[in-house]
C-alpha cells in the first residue's frame, strides 16, 4: 500500500513537470518575440543574459508602417461588427426564444448552417458582391458577412429561453412595449452572454485575416493583421527584431487586455463553449 | 396563449427579419452562386462566360495541383485534429487537479488562441529558419545537422502542423475545462477508495462522461482543418512546390492571384461539400436535444 502510494506522487510529480514543460513550449514564442524585440538585432539570434536592452525595434516599426492608422482601422472593424451583431443577434434571438410562427423550425436551420458554412469559405463570390456593390476596399465590406452572427443569435437564443416568463408578463401587465421589453428585461438579465459573445467576437475579428486580406487594398481600410502581413513579407526586408517589434506592437491591446482579465476570458469563452 | 395571434406571429418575423436579409445575402446567395458559376466558364471582356457543364470539374479531376493540395488537406486535418483534441483533454485534465502554479499553465495554454495566426507566423518563421534558427541552435547542442525546415517538401507540411496544433490545443481545452468542472469529485473519490488506477477512472469513467464534448470539439477541429491557412501566407505562400498548401489556400490563389473565378468556384464547391458532409455527420451522431433544444 505504502509502495502504491509511493507510485502514484511519483507519476503524479511527473505529470506536474511534463505540465510545466508543455505550459513553458507554449509562451515560447512569445517569450521569442519578447527577446528579439527588446534588444539590438545584433542579439536576435544569440541569447546572451546580459544583452544591452532597447526600445529602438519599437520606434523603427511604428515608423516603418503606419500602424496608427492600422489600429483606428481594426478598432473601427470590430466595434462596428460588434454594434450590428448585437443588434441584429439579439432581435433573431428573441424571435427564436418567445415566440411562434409557421416556419421557424426552418429559419432556425438555416440560420445555424453559417455555423459551418462561415463568410472565410465564401470569399470567391462575397469578392463579387462587394465589388457590384461598390465596397471593395471599405471596412464595410470587411465587417458586412460577419454581422448576422449564428453563433451569436445561437447563444442569445439559448439565454433568453431560461428567463422566466412570469417577468414578461409582469412588464406586459405594466404597460411595457415590445421594444421596452427586450430593453429592460431581457438584454440587462443576458448581460454575462454579451459579454461573453463581445470577447469572442472582438477577438476574433482583431485577429482575422484572410477575407480582411482580400478585400482590402490601401492603407486607409486595412486592419492591423493584414498590415503586419505586409510589414513582415520577406520581400519588404525588414530585420527580424523590428518585424517582432511590429508583430508585439499589433497583438499589444488584446494580449495586454487578457492578462489583466485572464479569468473573464477564459470563463467568457467557457460559457460560450457550453450552451 | 395556445393561438398565437397574427400579430405575434407578424412580430416574429419582424425581429427575424434584420439578420436574414443579411445571411441571405452572405451566406445563402453566395453558396448557391458558387455552385451555379461552377458550370460556367471563366468570361472575358471578349467573351462572356457560358455554361459548359461539368467542364470545370473535368479539368479538376485533371488538375495535379488539386490532388496534391486535397491529400495535403487530408493530412493536415489527419495529425491536427487527434493531437489537438488529446493535448487539449491532458491540459485541462492538469489545469483541473492540483497542480501547483496552475493559473499560470493555463494562461501559457490559452495565450495562443488570443494571438493572431498572423502574427504568431512571424515569431515560428524564426524557429524553423535554417541554421540561425531556435529549433537548429537548440539541435545542434545534441550534434544533429541544420535543416532547412520549411524549404523540404518532406517537412514542411509538418511545420504547418505543428504550428496549427500549437494554436489549437488551448482553446479546445477550455471545453473541456469547463465540462470537467460539472464532474462531481466525489466520482473520483469513490473510484480511488475502489481502488480504481487513475488510468481506469480515466478510461472507464472521465473519458465517457466528456463525450458530448469531445463531439463538439471534433467538430470544430474539423471546420478549422478547412479553415485554418493565414500561416501559410507568411511561412510558405504553399510552397515549396504545393507541399504545404492547402485547399481553402488553393482557392484564394486561383480566385486572387491566377483570377480565374470560375475554377475557384469548382474547387469552393467541393470545400462546401466537405462541411455538408460534416454537418450531415454532426446531425446523425450528436444527441439532437444538445444542439436544438
Amino acid at each position: 500500500m505504502i509502495i502504491n502510494l509511493q507510485g502514484r506522487k511519483f507519476s503524479i510529480s511527473l505529470e506536474s513537470s511534463a505540465a510545466y514543460f508543455l505550459a513553458f513550449l507554449w509562451v515560447l514564442p512569445l517569450i521569442y518575440a519578447l527577446w528579439a524585440a527588446f534588444h539590438p538585432a545584433e542579439y536576435a539570434t544569440r541569447f546572451e543574459l546580459f544583452a544591452p536592452l532597447t526600445l529602438d525595434n519599437f520606434a523603427t516599426a511604428w515608423e516603418q508602417a503606419p500602424f496608427a492608422r492600422y489600429f483606428l482601422n481594426t478598432f473601427l472593424l470590430v466595434t462596428s461588427i460588434l454594434l450590428v451583431q448585437f443588434v441584429l443577434c439579439t432581435l433573431a434571438a428573441y424571435s427564436f426564444a418567445r415566440f411562434e410562427f409557421p416556419g421557424k423550425s426552418i429559419a432556425f436551420g438555416l440560420v445555424l448552417i453559417q455555423l459551418m458554412i462561415m463568410p472565410e469559405v465564401l470569399i470567391v463570390e462575397n469578392y463579387t458582391t462587394m465589388s457590384n456593390l461598390g465596397l471593395v476596399d471599405s471596412i464595410l465590406a470587411i465587417g458586412l458577412p460577419y454581422m448576422a452572427s449564428a453563433f451569436g443569435i445561437f447563444l442569445l437564443r439559448q439565454t433568453f429561453k431560461t428567463i422566466p416568463h412570469e417577468l414578461e408578463d409582469a412588464a406586459k401587465i405594466e404597460g411595457c412595449s415590445l421594444w421596452q421589453i427586450l430593453w429592460k428585461v431581457y438584454v440587462p438579465l443576458a448581460r454575462p452572454t454579451y459579454v461573453a459573445f463581445g470577447l469572442v467576437s472582438i477577438s476574433y475579428h482583431w485577429n482575422n485575416f484572410l477575407w480582411p486580406l482580400v478585400i482590402t487594398n490601401s492603407v486607409t481600410t486595412r486592419p492591423l493583421t493584414v498590415g503586419l502581413a505586409i510589414f513582415g513579407a520577406p520581400e519588404s526586408g525588414v530585420d527580424w527584431s523590428i518585424i517582432t517589434a511590429g508583430t508585439l506592437l499589433a497583438v499589444a491591446p488584446l494580449l495586454v487586455a487578457f492578462l489583466l482579465f485572464q479569468r473573464q476570458f477564459v470563463q467568457s469563452f467557457m460559457h460560450a463553449g457550453i450552451k | 396563449m395556445k393561438h398565437a395571434s397574427t400579430k405575434h406571429q407578424l412580430y416574429g418575423w419582424l425581429l427575424l427579419l434584420p439578420a436574414t436579409l443579411f445571411l441571405l445575402a452572405f451566406t445563402y446567395y453566395p453558396t448557391l452562386a458558387t455552385l451555379a458559376k461552377s458550370f460556367f466558364s471563366q468570361g472575358t471582356a471578349i467573351r462572356p462566360a457560358a455554361f459548359v457543364g461539368l467542364e470545370n470539374y473535368t479539368f479538376m479531376l485533371e488538375d495535379d495541383v488539386f490532388w496534391q493540395v486535397a491529400w495535403n488537406n487530408v493530412i493536415y486535418a489527419l495529425f491536427t485534429i487527434p493531437i489537438s483534441i488529446a493535448l487539449a483533454l491532458m491540459m485541462a485534465i492538469w489545469v483541473n487537479s492540483r497542480l501547483k502554479f496552475k493559473s499560470l499553465a493555463r494562461m501559457s495554454f490559452f495565450l495562443p488562441t488570443m494571438l493572431p495566426m498572423i502574427a504568431v507566423a512571424n515569431i515560428w518563421l524564426f524557429f524553423y529558419t535554417p541554421e540561425i534558427g531556435l529549433i537548429d541552435q537548440v539541435a545542434s547542442v545534441f550534434g544533429i545537422e541544420s535543416h532547412n525546415w520549411l524549404g523540404d517538401p518532406d517537412t514542411v507540411l509538418g511545420c504547418i502542423i505543428v504550428i496549427t496544433i500549437w494554436k489549437e490545443a488551448g482553446f479546445f481545452m477550455i471545453f473541456y475545462l469547463a465540462a470537467l468542472q460539472t464532474l462531481s469529485p466525489e466520482l473520483e473519490e469513490a473510484a480511488r477508495l475502489e481502488g480504481a488506477s487513475r488510468w481506469y477512472y480515466f478510461r472507464r469513467i472521465m473519458f465517457p462522461l466528456l463525450m458530448p464534448t469531445t463531439l463538439f470539439v471534433l467538430i470544430n477541429a474539423v471546420i478549422n482543418s478547412f479553415k485554418l491557412v493565414d500561416h501559410l501566407f507568411i511561412l510558405t505562400k504553399g510552397g515549396p512546390d504545393n507541399a504545404s498548401s492547402l485547399l481553402l489556400y488553393y482557392i484564394y490563389e486561383v480566385a486572387f492571384s491566377f483570377l480565374d473565378q470560375a475554377y475557384a468556384s469548382t474547387l469552393t464547391v467541393i470545400l462546401l461539400a466537405v462541411l455538408a458532409i460534416i454537418a450531415i455527420g454532426q446531425f446523425v451522431f450528436l444527441d439532437k436535444k444538445v444542439h436544438y433544444q
